[in-house]
């Protein structure tokens, strides 16, 4: 019983419950929605199950590293221009380079990665060492490596074949898709490195109380900037994983409008915008909601461009839940009526997107 | 107050002493200084948008021409009216990222509302009640349930871009008798040779009157007092008995009931043709106007005519950028960025010795 209940109050376990409900409605408008089969050209395993776990691995990706920044009480809004200068950088190298060869692709992944840890570099220096706000110094990046997306590729769409990297998304090993693999190792390896060390304990006291932290001995520099470094990474990783399904880089479209994606993944996994604690595995589940809602989205016939109304509906009963007076609320009653109500409220947020989607 | 005023009394005056006196005019340079300040930015910028202007000129000719101005003022007409409503929010210590998507809302469903018979004047009031309400909901959000602002008008911003989608993905275009496309019509208030004419619109006259008020509001009124007071410490205001609360919600319902008027004066600049496209960015040139402006981000100080001349120094950086030709366009987000990087970093030097 008591097992019960701490799942009941893991904010996880209700994405978790999200999701089976998203598979549920597909379901019921198409019986053979969950049906895997053997693609007879490629050989390979098709489904939808798999279409969401290859489209989950950059907001993965985005979301994982968000959940740092979010964790030390900042934010990221430049992740979805990241993805898009990943993008870029690796598809004008393929390109230039023009070989088929794992060499090329790893120095497309290699330049990628340099110049988004350069640019998330930038971001930690303007948040932690000239003191600007998280927000308006992302926001600014986000302006501005869009930009650097479009000057290099000349504001084009390009394209490049290098068939290594298109493996990337659409290889599978042991029939799951490449780059959903490569994200959960991803996953695994720094959630071991944050769990293993104390560098997730540093991260959190930040986000906690930064004063209090400096004085017990965390100098919160370095790793601020590293927390921004390490979201730039991700997401140019993010980036790289979005282009290769495709081989082509849409500068104005690749990573747009995907900075909410990863917030409401975080937010939906349970870590708090107030920052203080994360939860990887959280984030990690709430992307795999995302992508379900985004293929849902598109499954039931709604223009993808009103996919954000339904994300904001969500990201806006989440932040309720956590407001103070809800809480406050939803605790008074429970204690007047001597039953624990707690899980009721939940219930409720993960339904009314769900019902809004049948409605719609 | 009274023991104060007794204490003063006692002591006895001292103003005929020498050192006294040079110590308040110390006092009283330091307090110049630390007025004119606040005003740094905001001559920076005017500074700025002289020399851009000028330079303009002496490269490409024809920029002080009353053409040229006139149609450069026009097609900034909304981007006028959103810096007054983020210049509220900001000083306020909030931030708006939604105006942008408001504008596409409000554009589309006004237009469309107009398509389906709704009186032409009354779709355009409801326009300005589409952006209200937004406004109404992010304000309710961060002032009742503590989430951040930015966090509540992300969430408005993407609610307003989809629900926009929803309605529709393909432009739509008011009929041609529809009386918004009034606020198009030309003006010549001077008529020059040629094309040189100073010719201004009614939606440019919608702006300025938009700025006029927003003086009023912010100088003049109860509540745009009190708009400063919560941007300069939000406990001190309450503990003043200041209506924090209230205010804080009409600071967003203003800010969305003039992304509403922004969308009518743009969807009449461009014929009455609404997309669920408009407007993508638009948040960031009105949060670089108002910065640019001297307005700080974490409230308390900032003008709206700083705001406007924010609002002229990025008309200029476009000007420049299209009559140059040569400046790839896609350098052209880059600037404004960086623009606005060196206005914020000269406002954390600024306010950094302020507080040292």
């Amino acid at each position: 019983m008591s097992r019960v209940k701490t799942a009941f109050r893991t904010p996880w376990f209700w994405a978790i419950i999200g999701i089976a409900l998203l598979l549920l409605v597909n379901s019921i408008k198409n019986p053979a929605y969950l049906a895997i089969s053997v693609n007879p050209t490629t050989g390979l395993l098709t489904g939808n199950v798999l279409d969401i776990l290859r489209i989950s691995a950059p907001i993965i990706m985005i979301a994982l590293g968000m959940t740092f920044v979010i964790a030390t009480e900042g934010i990221d809004l430049s992740v979805g221009s990241m993805m898009a200068v990943g993008g870029a950088v690796a598809m004008q190298t393929l390109s230039t380079l023009d070989s088929n060869s794992v060499g090329a692709m790893f120095t497309a992944i290699g330049l990628a990665l340099l110049l988004a840890i350069v640019l998330g570099a930038i971001n930690g220096i303007l948040v932690a060492v000239v003191g600007l706000q998280p927000f308006i110094s992302t926001l600014i990046m986000m302006l501005a490596a869009r930009g650097i997306a479009r000057v290099i590729t000349d504001g084009q769409n390009t394209n490049a074949t290098n068939e290594p990297f298109r493996q990337l998304a659409n290889g599978q090993i042991l029939g799951l898709p490449t780059s959903f693999v490569l994200a959960i190792a991803i996953v695994v390896l720094i959630a071991l490195t944050m769990r293993r060390t104390a560098l997730g304990l540093m991260i959190e006291s930040i986000g906690i109380n930064p004063k209090a932290s400096r004085l017990a001995g965390i100098r919160p520099r370095p790793i601020l900037i590293g927390v921004y470094v390490l979201s730039a990474a991700l997401a140019a990783v993010g980036g790289l994983f979005s282009v290769s399904e495709v081989m082509t880089v849409s500068v104005g479209g690749t990573g747009n409008l995907m900075e909410l994606d990863a917030i409401l993944a975080v937010v939906i996994g349970g870590t708090s915008l107030a920052g203080g604690k994360f939860s990887i595995l959280g984030s990690t589940i709430g992307a795999l909601l995302i992508a379900t809602l985004n293929k849902t989205v598109l499954f039931l016939g709604i223009p993808a461009a009103a996919t954000p109304a339904f994300k904001a509906l969500v990201i806006i009963a989440l932040v309720l839940l956590q407001s103070e007076r809800i809480r406050s609320f939803a605790f008074s009653r429970t204690k007047s009526s001597g039953t624990p109500t707690g899980p009721a409220t939940p219930a409720a947020t993960e339904s009314t997107p769900v019902s809004k989607e049948v409605v719609a | 107050m009274s023991t104060s005023r007794t204490l003063a009394e006692t002591v006895p005056p001292v103003a005929d002493l020498p050192e006294s006196k040079k110590a308040e005019n110390v006092t009283h340079l330091s307090r110049l200084w630390e007025r004119s300040q606040t005003l740094i930015p905001t001559l920076t910028a005017l500074v700025l948008l002289f020399g851009m202007l000028i330079y303009a000129e002496i490269a490409y000719g024809r920029v002080f021409h009353a053409g040229t101005m006139s149609s450069l003022l026009v097609s900034f007409a909304p981007t006028i009216i959103l810096a007054v409503g983020m210049t509220i929010v900001i000083v306020s210590g909030g931030i708006d990222l939604s105006v942008g998507a408001v504008v596409a809302f409000s554009s589309v469903a006004g237009v469309m509302l107009m398509n389906i018979g709704v009186n032409g004047w009354l779709s355009m009031l409801l326009m300005i009640v589409f952006g209200a309400v937004f406004g109404l909901i992010a304000g309710v959000m961060i002032q009742y349930f503590n989430v951040q602002p930015f966090i509540a008008t992300l969430a408005m911003m993407f609610l307003a871009r989809g629900l926009a989608s929803i309605l529709s993905t393909t432009p739509v275009i008011a009929p041609e008798d529809s009386p918004i496309l009034l606020l198009a019509t030309d003006w010549k208030l001077i008529d020059g040779p040629k094309v040189n004419d100073f010719t201004i619109t009614p939606g440019l006259l919608i702006a300025v009157l938009v700025v006029l008020g927003g003086l009023f509001f912010m100088h003049r009124t109860r509540m745009g007092r009190t708009v400063y007071a919560i941007g300069g410490n939000e406990s001190s205001a309450q503990l003043m008995g200041l209506p924090v609360s209230r205010t804080r919600v009409w600071i967003y319902i203003v800010s969305g009931a003039l992304s509403g008027l922004a969308a009518i004066v743009y969807t009449a600049e461009v014929g009455g043709k609404a997309q669920n496209v408009t407007g993508i960015g638009w948040e960031l040139d009105a949060i670089a106007a108002v910065v640019i402006g001297g307005t700080l981000l974490t409230g308390g100080y900032g003008y709206i005519l700083g705001s406007i001349v924010g609002v002229f120094v990025i008309a200029a950086l476009r000007l420049i950028i299209t009559k140059d030709g040569t400046i790839n366009p896609e350098y052209l987000t880059i600037i404004t960025g960086a623009v606005l990087l060196a206005f914020v970093l000269l406002q954390r030097v600024l306010t950094r010795r302020r507080s040292s």
